[in-house]
């Protein structure tokens, strides 16, 4: 089993006079399914966003450690799976096209065999070779929960994950989160209860706005 | 190296699917040569114009085209994407390849228009107007790529393109288009040696100033 850790120390986050949060301490120390829950507007994307390095924080520091080795936030990129209804992907390139090309960009060898039974699985196999503009905005969620799944990465973001999914897709989506969940530390951010009942440990974003 | 690789493939199919720059380049080459053609009706040039108007037309679309790499992605809304899976240095590197390879494209089409269009236009010394049209066109490409970055996030993108790309091109551009005249008049490569060298002190300092530049350009 890999042995992932995630830590917060101390971190705000301000946008210009505007605290989102401050103080924000947190240890995620293995594999497993952790919650960030919190109104609209609490900073849990922006939380979300400064965990996979995409922005930084104003202060404090994230740290992060796969089998004891410590990953610097510029190499973060290659151990972190991040699925979220704002993430956009090609649609000019097939669903396949996508998950290859996002793949390899990512420094990662792609893995049909994964990616063809995770397809199956969210029920999109015979579209695969569908250009993403003719998909729907739930077809596309799958597509990016899949992304996220596939390559088995150490460290999984998931932003309001069921956004767009119909009762199948969730049922699909709440069964395969629960597999991946034995080998990667999985973070969801999301108001939604069925979410959040699938957590061991929940942050809740209005205890740092003060 | 091989996501930047990746990047720039991935950028190279998407431009043959959706055709973003190479439509609006094609069109502006066509009206401005078609605009300086007209204009000048039966004129005679002089060789050190054409020189001049080469530049020029090489540097206009250049700003018409050569930000879409960045600003499409923007626009799209799949910056972010390319933010979590790639590190900054390898989807600028990307960035880079796919500009360099447009760049070259797009001015030899120009340059093979202004010969055989324009009379006066007779390159003497072939040797060094080659030297000159690589390093000016990996010139242009570094430039125009850490520019369109830069703007990408701007609300007037179009007019602030060209505006911030005038003063770090101008250098580049008059350098240029002195070698071009250097080239005309048969100048050997041994007496253009000084401003070769500008031109190679001026890829190296915007390459390296772009790299170290753009870890802030393309977080937060």
């Amino acid at each position: 089993m890999i042995n992932i850790s995630v830590s917060a120390e101390n971190l705000c986050k301000n946008f210009g006079r505007r605290f989102v949060f401050k103080n924000l301490n947190f240890i995620f120390d293995k594999p497993g399914i952790y919650g960030i829950a919190g109104i609209n507007g609490s900073g849990k994307t922006t939380l979300a966003k400064i965990i996979s390095g995409v922005l930084s924080p104003s202060q404090g520091k994230i740290y992060c450690s796969v089998n004891s080795l410590k990953i610097n936030p510029e190499e973060i990129q290659k151990y972190i799976g991040y699925a979220a209804p704002y993430v956009v992907f090609y649609d000019e390139f097939t669903a396949y096209e996508n998950l290859k090309m996002l793949s390899v960009i990512q420094g990662i060898d792609f893995n049909s065999n994964r990616c063809e039974k995770l397809l199956t699985e969210f029920g999109l196999y015979e579209r695969r070779n569908e250009h993403l503009s003719n998909y729907s905005s739930g077809m596309k969620q799958r597509i990016k929960i899949i992304f996220a799944m596939m390559n088995n990465l150490p460290l999984i973001i998931f932003d309001e994950p069921i956004t767009n999914l119909d009762s199948a897709g969730k049922e699909i989506f709440y069964r395969l989160l629960k597999q991946q969940a034995i080998n990667s530390l999985i973070i969801i951010a999301s108001n939604e209860e069925a979410d959040l009942a699938l957590c061991s440990k929940i942050i809740i974003m209005e205890n740092f706005r003060k | 190296m091989k996501s930047a690789i990746s990047i720039f493939f991935k950028d190279w199919k998407s431009e043959l699917r959706t055709r973003y720059s190479v439509n609006s380049l094609a069109m502006f080459i066509i009206v401005a040569i078609s605009v300086i053609l007209f204009s000048v009706k039966d004129e005679p040039l002089s060789p050190y114009l054409t020189a001049g108007l080469l530049w020029t037309v090489i540097f206009f679309s250049a700003m018409s085209g050569l930000s879409r790499t960045f600003v499409s992605e923007e626009e799209r809304g799949t910056f972010l994407i390319l933010q979590i899976i790639a590190s900054p240095l390898n989807v600028f590197s990307g960035k880079l390849l796919f500009n360099t390879l447009l760049v070259f494209l797009i001015n030899s089409i120009i340059t093979l228009l202004f010969s055989l269009l324009f009379s006066a236009f007779i390159i003497k010394n072939i040797y060094l107007f080659t030297a000159v049209f690589f390093l000016g066109n990996f010139g242009i490409a570094v430039s125009s790529t850490v520019i369109a970055a830069i703007i990408s996030k701007a609300g007037a993108k179009g007019t602030l393109y060209p505006v911030l790309s005038f003063p770090v091109l101008l250098p580049l551009i008059l350098i240029l288009s002195e070698l071009t005249n250097f080239s005309i008049d048969g100048k050997s490569v041994e007496e253009s040696l000084t401003e070769i060298l500008v031109i190679i002190c001026y890829d190296v300092i915007m390459l390296t100033v772009s790299v170290m530049l753009f870890d802030f350009i393309w977080k937060d």
